[in-house]
């Protein structure tokens, strides 16, 4: 079976600062990955790749069996126009740290959004796609709520509808508890859990590491752009072989 | 004061006269009295009353002299839904509306440009913005009446050419003029309103798969609305004014049905006083439509948000 991510050492930089320095991985489907590692360590960056809200400077990615971002004609890489990058990122659905719902919609219009304005689906069917998925991340009562009258983490389950509503092959979740009260965590994370149960192939940025030990398939702990180990939870977690890693870990645990 | 309360309770004078000597606790006013029950006598805001009085007497004073100059309101009346002056209005308001919708989109275009990140359409639309709002508004006017100048012929040469003079009616040059110079301006408002909205709310559209066109039109522009309607709403009660200046170009709007009548009976300040009626009586109008249309806008976003939009659905 094909990986549905190959990473062969892509590189990214902000002006002068090397935020990726190349990371080599393959991803299977159904695979729960969860990347960890401390702030500016690169994990979003590598993330924002997999789906081309950052450009990569060097290095290929492939996603769901196609190159990222460039078409290969011989030995040349021609970049692709705005609409085939548009049509690429439809492989993946992403959950931003901040939710970025639509907050002129409300939360039934921010999940039919996509479905009828990218994917030309009917109105009415697209309703009820996305009232079937809000009723499973809980929120069929909230349908006709402006994110503004949700918390935060019912505005974090509505992103994940919204995303789920494209049908992508690979879930992509950018610090998703990072920007909620603690006692809204546990419900935006049991949504992620049934995910995942699902089947759903879910790349993870998180600090949550009780959710990583429980949840994931294989864990990544990336340090100052570089992917430092990579392996099972209870390997990574639980018996780290590099310093950095367990200095993270019993920085994290406090 | 103090003194006479403070014999009424033994007990408390002690107290008292501790309290008293200390400014911050204030003597006896409550500290070791019950004045729960007190009835509150709000301060008397004398201001408001002078204030009052003063502009009362001012405007009667300007509405005496008026009454009493040499104005005759009879003649007002009687030109107020004179036919001609009529049709000004219908011209003024289509002018107005005509300009601006090729205003706003002029100006969402150039926003939209001096937005992106091509080198080349940014400048021209800078440039646009730079020509047109560095010159007055009355001068396009003319420069565009009297395009014949300087090109006697419009066209394609060899397939369709029409003199200038044919073309450049006083109702296109206006439109010309008072549109495209609004653009600049409504461009520069258009812009602050994109670049309010939050920069994550480009990468959730992209991120379900929006080009950056009908992510423009679907998501940022509705939220950029909210900060675009009132300032356009502005330059909308502006338009109206603005396009007296057409008169100057022949164009038949009211001030210039006004002058016409007036050129004629020489009443004078009694038509300008029936342009101004009609001037005070449109902006009444648009005002009132503005506060409908910001509401509209302000959807979804802070104390607005409590306000359903009728027929959202659930």
């Amino acid at each position: 079976m094909t990986p549905i991510v190959k990473s062969v050492a892509p590189r990214k930089s902000f002006g002068g600062f090397e935020a990726l320095k190349g990371i080599d991985l393959e991803i299977d489907r159904g695979e729960v990955l969860c990347i960890v590692g401390p702030s500016g360590s690169g994990k979003s960056t590598f993330l924002r790749c997999i789906n081309q809200l950052e450009v990569i400077d060097g290095g290929a990615l492939w996603v769901n069996g196609e190159l990222v971002g460039y078409r290969r004609t011989g030995r040349k890489l021609f970049e692709l126009s705005e609409r085939e990058i548009a049509r690429q990122r439809l492989a993946t659905g992403m959950v931003f740290q901040r939710f970025n719902l639509f907050p002129h919609k409300t939360a039934l219009e921010n999940v039919i959004e996509g479905p009828v304005q990218v994917l030309k689906m009917e109105r009415r069917q697209a309703e009820l796609a996305a009232k079937e998925l809000l009723a499973r991340v809980g929120l069929a009562h909230k349908c006709g709520a402006y994110p503004i009258e949700l918390s935060g983490g019912q505005q974090q389950r509505v992103a994940i509808a919204r995303a789920l509503a494209m049908k992508p092959a690979l879930m992509l979740f950018d610090e998703p508890t990072s920007a909620l009260d603690p006692e809204l965590v546990g419900e935006v994370l049991s949504v992620m859990r049934d995910l995942a149960r699902s089947g759903m192939t879910m790349i993870v940025v998180t600090h949550e590491l009780g959710f990583a030990r429980e949840v994931a398939n294989r864990v990544l702990f990336m340090d100052q752009g570089l992917a430092v180990e990579a392996g099972s939870p209870e390997q990574v977690l639980g018996r780290p072989t590099q310093a950095r890693t367990r200095d993270f870990i019993s920085a994290v645990l406090g | 004061m103090n003194v006479q309360r403070a014999s009424q309770d033994d007990e408390d004078t002690v107290m008292a006269s501790v309290l008293s000597e200390n400014p911050v606790l204030g003597g006896r006013d409550g500290f070791t009295e019950d004045i729960s029950e007190f009835e509150h006598v709000r301060r008397k805001h004398v201001g408001r009353y002078v204030s009052a009085a003063l502009i009362v007497a001012l405007v009667s004073w300007v509405v005496m002299a008026f009454a009493h100059g040499r104005i005759e309101w009879a003649v007002v009346g009687q030109y107020l839904a004179v036919r001609s002056i009529v049709v000004g209005l219908g011209n003024t308001v289509l002018m107005t509306a005509l300009a601006m919708l090729l205003g706003v989109s002029i100006g969402v275009t150039v926003a939209v440009m001096r937005l992106s990140a091509n080198p080349v359409i940014n400048c021209a639309a800078a440039g646009y913005v730079w020509f047109f709002r560095g010159t007055p508004v009355l001068l396009q006017l003319l420069l565009w009446f009297n395009l014949a100048l300087v090109f006697p012929s419009l066209g394609i040469p060899g397939l369709v050419e029409v003199p200038t003079v044919e073309v450049m009616t006083p109702f296109l040059a206006s439109l010309l003029g008072l549109g495209i110079n609004q653009g600049a301006y409504t461009s520069e408002v258009v812009r602050a309103g994109l670049l309010s909205v939050d920069q994550g709310q480009y990468e959730a559209a992209k991120a379900i798969g929006m080009p950056n066109l009908q992510a423009l039109r679907r998501i940022i522009l509705p939220q950029a609305m909210r900060v675009i309607v009132p300032p356009i709403g502005n330059e909308l009660i502006g338009m109206v004014k603005l396009t007296s200046l057409a008169s100057v170009i022949q164009f038949p709007e009211i001030v210039y049905s006004a002058e016409n009548i007036y050129y004629a009976n020489n009443r004078v300040i009694e038509l300008l006083i029936v342009a101004g009626i009609w001037y005070v009586v449109v902006v009444t109008v648009l005002s009132t439509l503005q506060g409908r249309v910001e509401r509209y806008f302000a959807r979804g976003a802070g104390a607005f948000g409590a306000t359903r939009r009728a027929g959202a659905s659930t």
